[in-house]
């Protein structure tokens, strides 16, 4: 069986939920999406910016002085860190927006919530010379006016976003309303594996370069497979793109580290996997915090990409299959995670990231004998050392 | 037969168009909406549209994603909408549809869902962001307890799926005016007149026609080719207008009255 099915279910999960307005857009999206896969020539100029432009293929690092301190895991870094923007989220946006040009449209919408996201298209759009409309909660607006500053140089317009809890569903709820609105010459980048079918699928796709690198680099340092896999998980991009290609790898074993912000006891969390319920949320099926009555939570934690009440659809499926184990960091544990890493490697992980490196100790004292693993550093730490400051 | 396929039969012999009215159940409070239902059943509503309200309405314009957020900060649950249908129920006999969005339907469970809305009196569905590809269960149930599940079609729709709609869809086809969210426009695109034309070439059902709807005039324009108008956000502009007010209900009701008689 092979997921999505062919409506974009994974399981029970996944689906198109979505106003009836947007819904030939997504079949056009689809057929364009497929038709792009099988050609040499987009697969070619795709690969020639993922390299060229972004920095690719990414270096597997063996990070030997955490492998010391960790003495029962044999740590690599997948440095998707290093990449143009400093984050995995060029991937996806070089991708989609080649997908916008070959269907013609000239506009281009995202949404964003840390801002690195939103720097990515508002970067990739520059680089193809299309108009950018970027929405970010007012109050990640506040929380991140760096990256707002960095955007609006790329030449993208920001919109603060002033409804409901004015945060990254809102920004979501509002990107979707402009895409409704202008639907003829827009083209929505969606940043993580959410969304209604295709999106999932597409950015899984453009996401995969890092979990297919990394397995042939491992294969090829190690001569094996690695025993286990782990990254961070907010809607689940960087996580989906590495476990992707090693999908069939049936001794790998998966972890997704989600953010349990002040504690998997409070409503101040964001893992959704962890204590979230099954729903309905920006045109996908999947694990999402709700309240009894069916209202969307909002979701907290100290790293405003994480900072998401739901989850990509396949993650849920990775979760009820069994394929991939789910775990929870709180706040207070990623800033030890982050020093972590920055102690022993030299190397300052964004925030997000830090929750594995916070969730490796607990990993290392579980183990009776030495294990590979391999960890997404999907950004690095640069865009939040403001924050890091006032925590630390 | 249920009251909304009754009220389309009634109206088509009399050759009068339906006039569909939308309110978020809770703004102001759960109390003004039943007054007010009561009241619009006076002033020329055939068909009442129920908002439930939701956290992340985003086929809702400004006006219906204000609405909804005062209904949740007043307390407005499903549990509390529904004994608002009871209680509209024991003096009206007047259509009752939700229009909610699908997280709510599948946090209660569909077959419970419906079989609750069912059991106080509903009489359609409408929710905005299930398409008739996801629906098929709720379709199911709705159909074993007579609940019509209005679905819609919109500018962007491709003929041979105007069919699968029209063949899933009950009650009515809800057909949007323009590509956007709700919300009261000054003008709605010529084009469609044209695009019902069409879609009444491949289906019987009733085709009512909503968002962006806020004048007579448009409303003159508009029963020429339809069974039916839908005006919501120009409705709850007055409301608020005239939130606080001890005569918001009678004002509210004057204001939909000129609305309806557009269709004489």
């Amino acid at each position: 069986m092979k997921y999505p099915d062919k409506n974009g279910h994974f399981g029970e999960f996944g689906g198109r939920f979505l106003p009836e307005t947007l819904i030939a857009l997504h079949d056009e999206l689809e057929g364009v999406f497929k038709s792009a896969l099988k050609d040499p020539q987009f697969k070619k100029e795709f690969q020639y910016y993922l390299n060229e432009y972004a920095g690719r293929p990414t270096k597997l690092y063996y990070a030997e002085r955490l492998s010391q301190r960790l003495k029962t895991l044999k740590v690599y870094l997948k440095r998707e860190d290093l990449l143009h923007t400093g984050a995995h989220k060029i991937n996806n946006t070089l991708g989609q927006i080649l997908l916008a040009k070959r269907m013609g449209k000239t506009r281009i919408i995202a949404e964003t919530g840390a801002g690195q996201h939103g720097v990515a298209t508002a970067t990739a759009a520059a680089l193809m010379g299309l108009e950018c409309v970027i929405y970010m909660g007012e109050e990640d607006t506040r929380r991140q006016s760096l990256n707002v500053f960095r955007m609006k140089l790329l030449g993208a317009q920001v919109v603060p976003v002033t409804s409901g809890s004015r945060t990254l569903k809102d920004a979501m709820n509002e990107a979707i309303r402009d895409w409704v609105t202008n639907v003829d010459k827009t083209f929505y980048i969606i940043g993580s594996v959410a969304g209604a079918h295709p999106y999932p699928l597409i950015v899984r796709e453009f996401q995969a370069v890092i979990g297919r690198e990394a397995r042939r680099q491992f294969l090829k340092a190690e001569n094996k497979l690695p025993n286990y896999l782990i990254a961070c998980v907010g809607g689940g991009s960087n996580a989906m793109g590495l476990f992707h290609a090693f999908y069939k790898d049936k001794s790998v074993k998966m972890i997704g580290v989600e953010a349990a912000g002040h504690g998997l006891n409070t409503v101040e969390h964001s893992a959704p996997l962890a204590k979230g319920k099954i729903g309905v949320l920006h045109g996908s099926k999947s694990d999402l915090l709700q309240t009894e009555d069916g209202q969307i939570q909002v979701a907290h934690s100290v790293a405003a990409g994480l900072d998401y009440p739901g989850v990509g659809p396949e993650h849920s499926f990775y979760k009820k299959s069994g394929r991939a184990e789910y775990v929870a960091v709180e706040d207070r544990e990623a800033i030890k995670g982050l020093k972590l890493l920055s102690e022993t490697e030299g190397i300052i992980p964004a925030l997000e990231t830090a929750h594995v490196f916070a969730y490796l100790p607990k990993l290392a004292r579980k183990l009776k004998r030495q294990q590979s693993i391999i960890v997404c550093l999907s950004g690095r730490g640069d865009k939040d050392m403001e924050q890091i400051k006032e925590l630390i | 037969m249920n009251r909304i396929d009754q009220t389309f039969s009634r109206l088509k012999q009399d050759k009068r168009k339906a006039f569909i009215a939308y309110i978020t159940a809770g703004d102001p409070d759960l109390k003004t909406t039943e007054q007010l239902a009561l009241a619009l059943e006076q002033s020329g509503v055939d068909i009442l549209e129920l908002g439930v309200p939701f956290s992340d309405p985003l086929a809702d314009g400004p006006t219906i994603q204000a609405a909804s957020q005062r209904a949740l900060a007043a307390g407005t649950t499903l549990p509390k909408v529904l004994d608002l249908v009871k209680k509209i129920r024991r003096t009206s006999n007047m259509p009752l549809a939700l229009m909610m969005y699908y997280n709510q339907i599948h946090s209660y469970g569909e077959q419970k869902f419906v079989k609750m809305v069912a059991d106080c009196g509903v009489d359609g569905l409408i929710v905005p962001d299930l398409p008739p590809e996801e629906a098929t269960d709720l379709i199911k149930y709705a159909k074993a307890h007579d609940v019509s599940t209005v679905f819609f079609m919109a500018p962007t729709t491709k003929p041979e799926r105007m069919t699968k709609i029209a063949r899933h869809s009950t009650g009515f086809i809800y057909y949007v005016s323009l590509t956007g969210v709700t919300g009261a426009r000054q003008a709605i695109p010529s084009s469609v007149t044209r695009k019902i034309r069409e879609a009444k070439k491949i289906t019987d059902k009733p085709i009512c026609i909503g968002f962006g709807i806020s004048t007579p005039e448009q409303i003159r324009t508009m029963k020429k080719v339809a069974d039916g108008v839908i005006v919501g956000s120009a409705i709850i502009n007055q409301i608020v207008k005239h939130a606080g007010q001890s005569d918001l209900v009678p004002k509210v009701s004057k204001f939909v009255r000129t609305l309806s008689r557009a269709l004489d």
